[in-house]
């Protein structure tokens, strides 16, 4: 009887033994990599049961908020840091690039599959001077395509979000035009027409193109993918058409030498089969964490993520880093003390 | 018990209050004063919040914001005119619709045209319109509605298209759909709100007229509704101030595009999606404008509310006379 009591007692204070040693690491940030990132969370925390890791995935500027006011462990986020913000944060901060993405032009164009569009037509479309399908120009890329004789109707984000920033970046990029006009931003101006809709969030663009036909919009690549649209082949700097989704954008990344703080930026990869339009999304880490314990248990995370996490990246819809990039990074996480 | 006594026997001897009952007459008094207050102080704690954060804004955009029709953060112009000419159009049409169904659906159910038992199922049927989420509303407009009146939509278009309102394809989010959907949101509540205002109406008023050799319509529409006016106004007036303040159905359906436009197929934009779909991931100026704005619609709400009041209570003066 009295082992039996013991034993039970034992049973009873194991859990608590491993509650007292888990680490609890907490994030919030963007919500582009989310998907990614809690694909990566999960099965990090199954292999290593002292450690449970909550992202909350509250946009980009949010996150570098949370950050600056030390509320979380850690944060992501699609824009980096800027200096200004990161001057903010006193014992340093270390930038992480953990994945990259691809920004998708998603079309409903009935019977129409693999459309191509040259930069100057896509640019054109997203400033309101190609309004028809059956424009010339579009003619000519896609000979023996039937385009309807049907007006574009462009989709695009309504709310403020990293998406657009890497799509009118892009766009300032490789026009002029687009340069002098919307310009860049998270939110921007976009040309005064009728046929220019916005809906909330990806999936709300995502629903919109569906039941609009004649409709092209940006989405990210992961979900154009998991929501099955047709997505356009777009044609790179060097002039060919490549689509999203393939080893263009692992080619995209590779064109991009990393600088020492792990900021680089993509508005228009070179490369001859690169995607023209990724992204590089961040980790931000503490330099200096006041919790060893802590910060030991976010390298562990973080270098999972950059080794075993990288094989998920490609069927998720994400572009898994070159080696090349992931070795960089994963000798620059020791300095997260 | 006394109060209760007293009023049921008056013949009985009525002594004064004791203590108990002053006191507790006191308290009930002060709680409800409070209560009142309280609100009142709510609302001006909302109203001082949403202005301080706006006070910049007002300063450095003043009068120009309601008049300018470009939002761009990035040049830091702001300015709300197509937000606050979407708002007024989308819910003034969902007015329409939804008030005359409205109306009619009260009607319908208080007049005896169904037998009480029927009259209550389908007075549950609307109200349960009251309880859908918003979020399933613009899913419905974006998977059923638009599909639905887009044919239509664009034959008017293209054989009245010299009528401003019908001057525009419709594409797919619209202000059409979009006041469709809000309509059939508001509807439960002036639906709800005109019954009570019908049933109201003492019976012997429709008697009389029945009385006097009036058929049933003429019962209805000079007698019933006449009488009703005032609550059906009032019935309007919260139906037409749900509309102002509806967000997520709108923010789903409406293009959110900054669009001047009378046709009713154009995009447009309306202020609380504005400030739903801007808040999330505004910067500190972005903020400052957003609260301007959102100070704008609760103008405008109040506006409303206002007139909706002042009208209703002409109508009921000309009634009595």
């Amino acid at each position: 009887m009295k082992r039996l009591m013991i034993a039970m007692l034992l049973l009873v204070s194991i859990p608590f033994a491993e509650a007292q040693e888990r680490v609890r690491l907490t994030g919030s940030g963007a919500s582009f990599p989310f998907p990614l990132y809690s694909a990566w969370f999960k099965s990090f925390s199954s292999q290593n049961k002292s450690i449970s890791v909550d992202y909350q995935a509250k946009g980009s500027g949010a996150g570098i908020q949370d950050f600056i006011n030390h509320t979380v462990d850690f944060a992501a986020s699609d824009a980096a840091m800027t200096d200004e913000e990161i001057a903010k944060v006193p014992g340093g901060v270390q930038l992480v690039p953990m994945t990259a993405g691809e920004i998708a032009l998603a079309y409903n164009v009935a019977g129409v599959k693999g459309l191509k569009l040259p930069r100057d037509v896509y640019a054109g479309i997203f400033l309101g001077k190609i309004t028809r399908w059956s424009d010339p120009k579009i003619k000519a890329a896609n000979p023996g395509a039937s385009l309807p004789d049907q007006d574009i109707t462009v989709v695009r984000r309504a709310d403020s979000s990293g998406t657009t920033f890497v799509f009118t970046t892009h766009l300032a990029a490789i026009s002029d035009e687009w340069k002098k006009g919307p310009g860049v931003g998270t939110t921007v101006k976009w040309p005064g027409s009728d046929k220019f809709v916005a809906s909330p969030k990806n999936d709300g663009v995502a629903a919109t193109l569906r039941q609009t036909p004649g409709a092209i919009g940006y989405v990210e690549y992961a979900f154009g993918k998991f929501s099955k649209m047709d997505m356009a082949l777009l044609q790179n700097k060097s002039g060919q058409f490549v689509a999203p989704g393939g080893k263009g954008g692992e080619e995209a990344l590779a064109s991009v030498k990393l600088p020492a703080d792990l900021r680089a930026w993509l508005p228009d990869p070179e490369g001859a089969q690169a995607y023209p339009i990724a992204t590089y999304t961040w980790l931000l880490l503490y330099k200096k964490n006041a919790d060893p314990k802590k910060a030991a248990a976010l390298r562990e995370l973080v270098d999972y993520c950059l080794t075993e996490g990288q094989k998920m990246s490609l069927q998720m819809g994400y572009i898994p880093l070159p080696e090349s990039v992931s070795a960089t990074v994963r000798k620059a996480v020791a300095s997260a003390q | 018990m006394s109060v209760l006594e007293h009023a049921r026997h008056p013949g009985a001897v009525a002594g004064a209050p004791s203590t108990w009952d002053f006191f507790a007459d006191r308290a009930f008094r002060g709680i409800a004063k409070a209560a009142a207050a309280l609100i009142l102080a709510l609302l001006a704690f909302i109203l001082w919040q949403i202005g301080r954060k706006a006070a910049p804004g007002i300063r450095d955009y003043g009068f120009g914001f309601l008049t300018s029709t470009s939002w761009d953060v990035g040049r830091g112009h702001f300015g709300i005119l197509p937000a606050i000419w979407g708002t007024l159009y989308s819910s003034f049409l969902a007015l329409v619709m939804g008030g005359f169904f409205g109306i009619v659906m009260a009607i319908f159910l208080t007049q005896d045209f169904l037998p009480p038992r029927l009259a209550v199922v389908f007075r549950t049927t609307v109200e349960l319109l009251a309880a859908i989420p918003s979020v399933v509303y613009g899913l419905w407009g974006i998977f059923v509605v638009v599909p639905a009146i887009r044919p239509m939509a664009n034959s008017f278009y293209e054989h009245l298209g010299w009528i401003p309102i019908f001057g525009t394809t419709l594409s797919g989010p619209g202000l059409l759909p979009a006041s469709l959907v809000l309509a059939i949101m508001i509807l439960p509540t002036v639906a709800a709100v005109s019954q009570d205002a019908l049933r109201q109406v003492p019976y012997r008023v429709k008697e009389a007229a029945y009385g006097m050799g009036a058929t049933r319509w003429e019962a209805i529409l000079k007698v019933m509704l006449p009488t009703a006016a005032t609550g059906i106004f009032g019935a309007l007036v919260l139906g037409f101030g749900r509309a102002l303040g509806e967000t997520m159905a709108l923010a789903m359906l409406i293009g959110n595009s900054n669009q001047l436009s009378l046709s009713l197929f154009s995009p447009a934009n309306t202020l609380a999606a504005l400030l739903a779909l801007n808040f999330p991931e505004a910067g500190p100026r972005e903020v400052q404008v957003l609260m301007y704005a959102a100070l704008v619609l609760l103008g405008i709400t109040l506006l409303v509310n206002i007139a909706g009041g002042a009208i209703m209570t002409l109508a009921a003066r000309n009634v009595r006379r």
